[in-house]
């Protein structure tokens, strides 16, 4: 009987504490800067996408909601035709952005992506990029990966040694 | 009275109570959330106070759906009766010296029959669903609300004894010399645990038990013949407040510098929180327990208080 009134009393007392709701549109919650929002496609510094068009990507979505096609440009980078993410079916589990080789998908803190017809939560690339490195900043691919491209051959990359002659017995 | 004044008084009684209803609605959401730490409806409207109206409109659009399975005549009758019932009650409700339909001299007697009318409604209309669900709803409601009201009447007597009659103008008028509440302590808790019950409010809100029987005795209900239920629900809560501002808190008694009305008003609708604050802070008993409750404690209690007070009665 005690702790019934007791527990009346304190429920009564939680008039006055603090509340805990967010008024949202007015007053939003601060969100992690890891949270996983809205899909990017980020650029390397040079202003360049960082998508390679692996399709490690599509293939790490549980839910097949990314699909892109590769092609490869005059100066030997590859980079995604087109890239579609269709966010109506997008369960934002980052699985992408883990699999993603080169920082290029990203997850961002940003889930005001609501709209009144279905169709438009289909992203297409233009929709996707960013003019932005994301959460790398100063990463390129292409400056230190070993891959050879236009203006920039085998073994001239950061970090990366000369190609060892094999046919040649000098050390 | 003239005809006139009886119609205007018949007309506003009916409009405040339908009202007081529709507006507990917004102020049973507010409250709950003051007490849950969170704002409840606040965009509607001042103070989210249009909820009342949107509420209204959903439920009068929402498709009125009769299960094929259901037995139609009964299942449209059943949420009907719990309103009729409870609107009934209030017609012998003294809310000022001149204001109360019908001065009735077996008012308190009156009352009680019509507040057992109500549990036709839970039982018919979990009958006629012909659910699983709704059938041991309203076997709860059923068993949980006979058994509850039969210490209801014997508290009630306690003030009875004390004042020497059934007419709840009589009653009030009674406790100009002390309210009820002092000499009737104990019947006081006992109606108030059985209004509760008899409300099937939280914490004994048995026969809907949302977590155990999806809704009970309203699980197949759907639109405005669910609306019914719920208003009828809001009103029980006005009318059990009432009653036991008139019984035991001397209805429309109070210092002079407001009118009889307001004090009634007042004091009802502290008791009307305290519904709502119950429903905020009281888990849930068993079924079991809820009838051990009843039949070993408060059914004994309620009888030794009504014999207390007759011998003491007596002896003065």
């Amino acid at each position: 009987m005690f702790s019934l009134l007791r527990s009346m009393w304190l429920v009564f007392l939680h008039m006055f504490h603090k509340r805990e709701t967010y008024q949202y549109p007015e007053h939003k919650a601060p969100i992690p800067a890891r949270w996983r929002g809205r899909i990017a496609l980020t650029r390397d510094p040079d202003g360049g996408e960082r998508c390679v068009g692996c399709y490690l990507c599509a293939a790490a979505c549980p839910v097949d909601c990314i699909s892109l096609q590769a092609t490869e440009a005059e100066d030997g980078r590859r980079y995604p035709l087109f890239f579609r993410i269709n966010f109506s079916r997008c369960i934002f589990c980052g699985f992408c952005e883990e699999a993603c080789p080169t920082y290029a998908i990203q997850l961002l803190p940003d889930f005001e992506m609501a709209e009144y017809n279905r169709q438009n939560l289909v992203y297409e690339k233009e929709d996707l990029l960013i003019n932005s490195q994301g959460k790398y900043p100063g990463y390129n691919y292409y400056r230190v990966a070993g891959m050879s491209i236009q203006g920039k051959d085998k073994g001239e990359a950061e970090h990366e040694e000369p190609p060892v002659d094999i046919k040649s017995l000098l050390p | 009275m003239s005809t006139g004044q009886y119609w205007l008084v018949i007309g506003g009684v009916l409009f405040v109570i339908l009202n007081t209803a529709a507006g507990l609605i917004w102020l049973e959401r507010r409250a709950l959330a003051l007490w849950q730490d969170r704002y409840g409806p606040n965009r509607a409207g001042p103070f989210g106070l249009f909820i009342v109206l949107a509420d209204t409109i959903k439920l009068f659009f929402k498709e009125d759906w009769i299960p094929p399975f259901a037995d139609k005549i009964v299942f449209v009758f059943a949420p009907a009766v719990v309103v009729a019932s409870v609107l009934m009650s209030f017609t012998i409700i003294p809310f000022a010296p001149n204001v109360m339909v019908a001065d009735l001299n077996i008012g308190l007697l009156f009352f009680l029959a019509m507040s057992s009318m109500g549990v036709y409604s839970i039982v018919l209309g979990g009958w006629a669903s012909n659910n699983k669900y709704a059938l041991l709803g309203a076997m709860r409601g059923a068993s949980q609300m006979i058994s509850y009201e039969v210490f209801m009447g014997l508290s009630l007597m306690g003030v009875v004894v004390l004042s020497g009659t059934f007419n709840l103008r009589e009653i009030v008028e009674a406790q100009r010399g002390g309210w009820y509440i002092l000499p009737q302590l104990i019947g006081f808790f006992i109606f108030l645990v059985a209004g509760i019950a008899e409300t099937h409010r939280l914490p004994f809100d048995i026969p809907e038990a949302e977590s155990e029987l999806v809704a009970g005795f309203h699980s197949e209900y759907s639109g405005m013949k669910f609306g019914m239920f719920f208003i009828g629900e809001y009103m029980g809560i006005t009318l059990i407040s009432s009653m036991v501002v008139t019984l035991y808190f001397g209805g429309w008694l109070g210092p002079a510098f407001l009118p009889p009305v307001i004090w009634f008003v007042l004091k009802t609708f502290v008791f009307i929180m305290l519904f709502i604050l119950l429903r905020a802070s009281m888990p849930r008993p068993r079924y079991d327990q809820l009838m051990e409750y009843g039949w070993k404690i408060l059914f004994p209690l309620s009888l030794l208080n009504l014999m207390v007070t007759a011998a003491i009665k007596l002896l003065l």
